[in-house]
């Protein structure tokens, strides 16, 4: 169906593909998995005509073909769904599918013929759209068939979807790969890039596997697993299961006593919580992402405004309710904010001056006259230790955060948070957008540091993650504990059951 | 130095587009473009009258400058430079008609307090309206800009006019408040010139809201606010302080042109004596890419033109020194489009390689 042969792209210095080649066959799911920065995107958006290759073939259906813009691929029967919506959120679903491809005549648009069209289309392959529900409506799992659609009423042979995933729940994921299931059985070919090792095994027939630029394996789904792709992708053994000893609880150190929390339109996010943290142990929070577990967080980090709380949090035996983000901080909780660019960093200042966030104001980062300056050698003395402790890349202070990849910004708030020596730690979604090697890295970092009797409190939307992490693991569901359950003996679909229905 | 090179680019673009686009509209008037520029800049330089008059004119545009990049560095718009000026200036006339017959020692510091603390007090009424009820600082910026001019006119008509005094203007204040010209120090420099110790003054408030915004913990928390106010609060950064802060102190540096205008040039409030240094202190902040070292380059331009602007006016044919304004219009626009023109190379640049 179609074939990369020889591709090579520079962006700047940058090699960004070093004479790919990719061979897709027909009516199969191909997927193209790597780290992030590793080429895949650049290698689908060339196919795609979004790049020109700088040299190399482009082959499709046996013929080399010129594809210098989507419009070209579009022609050829190639479509692409990107990781972020390319939807006009006030249309309709119909509206946004003949978007750039309007049906009728120059002036009259005949809505009525493309929306009969369209909702042929979502039966064929079970889609559940419809045309004239404006897109604002939809949940993200819809707009993304939406997405499908339009590709599909452009007569795409060939969809290319870049990260599909990212933004899906577990059941939504689940929804979507039965429905790309049914487009190869009608004869489409789907290209998928992702680095979820999961899913690929789960959905894909065949795999290819690159790494800087490069492909450095092909395989066939069925011959493969797990650890051979993941040792493809980094280039060196990864460690897939969370290695770690049984927990040795101390005393509680943090105690959520009946916690509500409503939002600013007055809804109730959480709803009556309670439950206890102990030191050397941790805590995970499993459930749907908007189910609570965000505000949860910012409330005990002391982010959201006393007045929207009621009920207790204690910590080390002492009320927090009144107390703002700084006293907590001073008191020994570290917060790993689930949202690092809005939250977590700076993004214009420095790795040095984020580094300091959070101490800035206090010695040994300040100095002379009554504190007021900030010491500059403390400051970069700092930074350089945490970017070392935490093989932050590249390693230069100097440079913005914005600067990094999202991993190695992970990397510098976690050390920044390990630095204080935390008695508590609230981290949310630790290893989101981040690689698999530097994702092994950041789950030895906090079963190091719960071992060292730090609490722990975890939310992450990876069932697996959650479960392989925590000692003990809460099901949160529509703001309220669904269950408790221990991560060790429970099976997934036990976790799933209450996350979605939530008993 | 490739960081200097890339923040110096777009002003330098904006300078030389502005006088491009300004040499076409000479042009079009019927002038000569380079006789008129040789006029206007020759001007400005020649020594001692040209680069004494610049340097004057910087002076308050190098204080409205500082005073709107404090703000900008804290997310926040500041467009009441110009009646925290007002209210500064007439605040430190007062003081200098009311303790009139007092000495130098005195006087001059409690002038100095009046100009810096009046600002600094008519800046934080919008911050402390931001803080506590989340009204916008631009609105009630412009608000109190009216406010503060016509209480100052009010005040100057009715109460510290000299009777039968055609001009609308206050008693002089004591020579005790004086602050003397840069005349007397340099030699072959002539006292005429309205330059004084504000300029040196001027100067060094750039070198402190340096070392404030950049090397203190209160800079620190104010730049984190402003860069992103959620990391900041996360970092235990209470926001509401940081706006209050943040007005103040961009008060008081619009409230310090009093001390170049009252103490150092003519020595009672003069009403209506503001080129609009508070509007313009807007564009040389944006021009200095918010940066003090910028700030003084910008307001030296500023000034240039201003004071060559007078020569155009009178020397030349059709050109009037309306030009000036045409210039920094166009500067301005420049400047505002910097984002296009990142936007518009950005999109040839890779964004996930």
């Amino acid at each position: 169906m179609l074939e990369l042969r020889n591709i090579t792209k520079r962006f700047g210095g940058v090699l960004a593909n070093d004479r790919v080649d990719i061979v897709v066959k027909p009516g199969t799911i191909h997927a193209i998995v790597g780290e992030n920065g590793a080429g895949k995107s650049t290698a689908m958006r060339i196919a795609y005509g979004f790049y020109t290759a700088d040299s190399g073939e482009i082959i499709v259906d046996g013929q080399p073909r010129d594809i210098k813009s989507p419009h070209d691929a579009i022609a050829l029967g190639i479509g692409m769904v990107h990781q972020h919506f390319m939807l006009v959120e006030t249309m309709t679903v119909a509206e946004n599918i003949v978007l750039g491809a309007e049906p009728g005549t120059s002036l009259g648009l005949d809505l009525k013929s493309a929306g009969a069209q369209i909702r042929q289309l979502s039966e064929e392959f079970k889609l559940a759209v419809n045309p004239n529900e404006p897109i604002e409506h939809l949940s993200v799992g819809q707009q993304q068939r939406v997405e499908l659609l339009k590709a599909l009423y452009r007569h795409a042979r060939l969809l290319i979807l870049d990260e599909p995933t990212a933004v899906l729940t577990p059941l939504e994921v689940e929804e979507f790969f039965v429905i790309l299931r049914r487009m190869r059985e009608q004869g489409k070919t789907v290209i998928i890039i992702t680095h979820k090792l999961s899913e690929v095994l789960a959905i894909s027939d065949e795999v290819t596997v690159m790494r800087d630029g490069k492909v450095v394996g092909r395989v066939q789904t069925k011959d493969t697993n797990a650890a051979e792709l993941a040792r493809l992708m980094v280039g060196r053994e990864v460690l897939l299961r969370v290695e770690k000893t049984d927990a040795e609880a101390g005393r509680p150190q943090l105690e959520v006593r009946n916690l509500s929390i409503t939002d600013i339109n007055g809804t109730k996010r959480v709803d009556g919580v309670s439950f206890e943290v102990r030191s050397g142990e941790i805590v995970g929070i499993a459930g749907v992402e908007g189910n609570g577990q965000t505000e949860l967080i910012e409330a005990l980090a002391g982010l959201i405004d006393p007045e929207r709380i009621s009920g207790e949090i204690n910590f080390e035996g002492k009320n927090l309710n009144a107390l703002g983000a700084r006293v907590r901080r001073e008191l020994g909780i570290a917060h790993i904010p689930e949202d690092r660019h809005r939250r977590g960093l700076l993004l214009d200042f420095t790795l040095a001056e984020n580094s300091i966030l959070g101490v800035h104001y206090r010695p040994p980062v300040t100095a002379m006259a009554g504190g007021v300056f900030l010491d500059e050698n403390a400051v970069q003395r700092r930074a350089s230790e945490i970017i070392q402790a935490f093989d932050v890349r590249p390693p230069n202070a100097a440079l913005p955060a914005r600067a990094l990849s999202g991993g190695n910004q992970q990397k510098l708030i976690i050390g920044r948070e390990y630095r204080v020596d935390p008695k508590l730690l609230l981290v949310s979604q630790p290893t989101r957008g981040v690689d698999i090697g530097a994702i092994e890295f950041i789950h030895r970092q906090l079963v190091g540091l719960r071992d060292n009797g730090c609490a722990i409190l975890l939310v992450s939307a990876e069932l697996e993650e959650v479960t392989s992490l925590s000692d003990r693991l809460l099901i949160f569901h529509d703001g309220r504990i669904a269950g408790e359950v221990n991560p060790k003996v429970a099976t997934l679909e036990e976790i799933g059951l209450l996350m979605t229905r939530g008993h | 130095m490739t960081k200097l090179a890339r923040e110096l680019l777009f002003p330098l673009i904006a300078v030389v587009a502005a006088f491009i686009v300004g040499g076409v509209l000479i042009l079009l008037v019927g002038d000569n473009p380079i006789v008129a520029y040789r006029l206007l800049l020759g001007s400005a330089l020649s020594w001692p009258d040209g680069i004494g008059y610049t340097l004057f004119h910087a002076t308050p545009l190098i204080f409205t400058g500082l005073a709107v990049l404090v703000g900008f560095r804290c997310g926040l718009f500041n467009i009441g430079a110009e009646g925290q000026l007002y209210i500064a200036a007439f605040a430190t006339a007062w003081v200098g008609i009311t303790l009139a017959n007092r000495g130098s020692w005195l006087l001059i510091p409690l002038c100095f307090a009046a100009a810096i603390l009046t600002g600094a007090f008519w800046g934080a009424i919008p911050g402390v309206l931001k803080a506590k009820f989340g009204s916008h600082e631009v609105i009630n910026t412009i608000m109190l800009n009216f406010i503060a001019i016509a209480l100052v006119s009010y005040f100057t008509q009715y109460h510290y006019k000299v009777p039968g005094d055609p001009i609308l203007q206050t008693a002089p204040i004591g020579p005790g408040a004086y602050i003397p010209h840069l005349g007397r120090f340099v030699p072959g420099f002539p006292e005429r010139i309205p330059l004084n110790i504000a300029f040196i003054l001027a100067l060094l408030c750039c070198l402190l809201v340096y070392l404030f915004l950049w090397r203190t913990k209160w800079g620190y928390e104010i730049r984190a606010t402003g860069s992103n106010p959620f990391a900041a609060q996360y970092g235990g950064i209470s926001i509401r302080k940081q706006i209050i802060l943040a007005m103040s102190v961009s008060g008081a540096l619009a409230g310090m042109v009093a001390i170049n205008e009252v103490l150092g040039n003519r020595h009672r409030y003069y009403d209506g004596f503001s080129d609009n240094y508070g509007f313009t202190g807007i564009a040389v902040a944006l021009l200095g890419r918010n940066h003090p070292v910028g700030v003084i380059l910008a307001a030296l331009l500023f000034a240039a033109l201003q004071h060559g602007g007078i020569y155009v006016d009178g020397f030349s044919e059709h050109v009037t020194k309306d030009i000036v304004q045409v210039l920094q219009g166009v500067i301005i626009l420049f400047v505002a489009a910097e984002g296009f023109f990142k936007w518009a190379l950005g999109r040839r640049l890779p964004w996930n390689v």
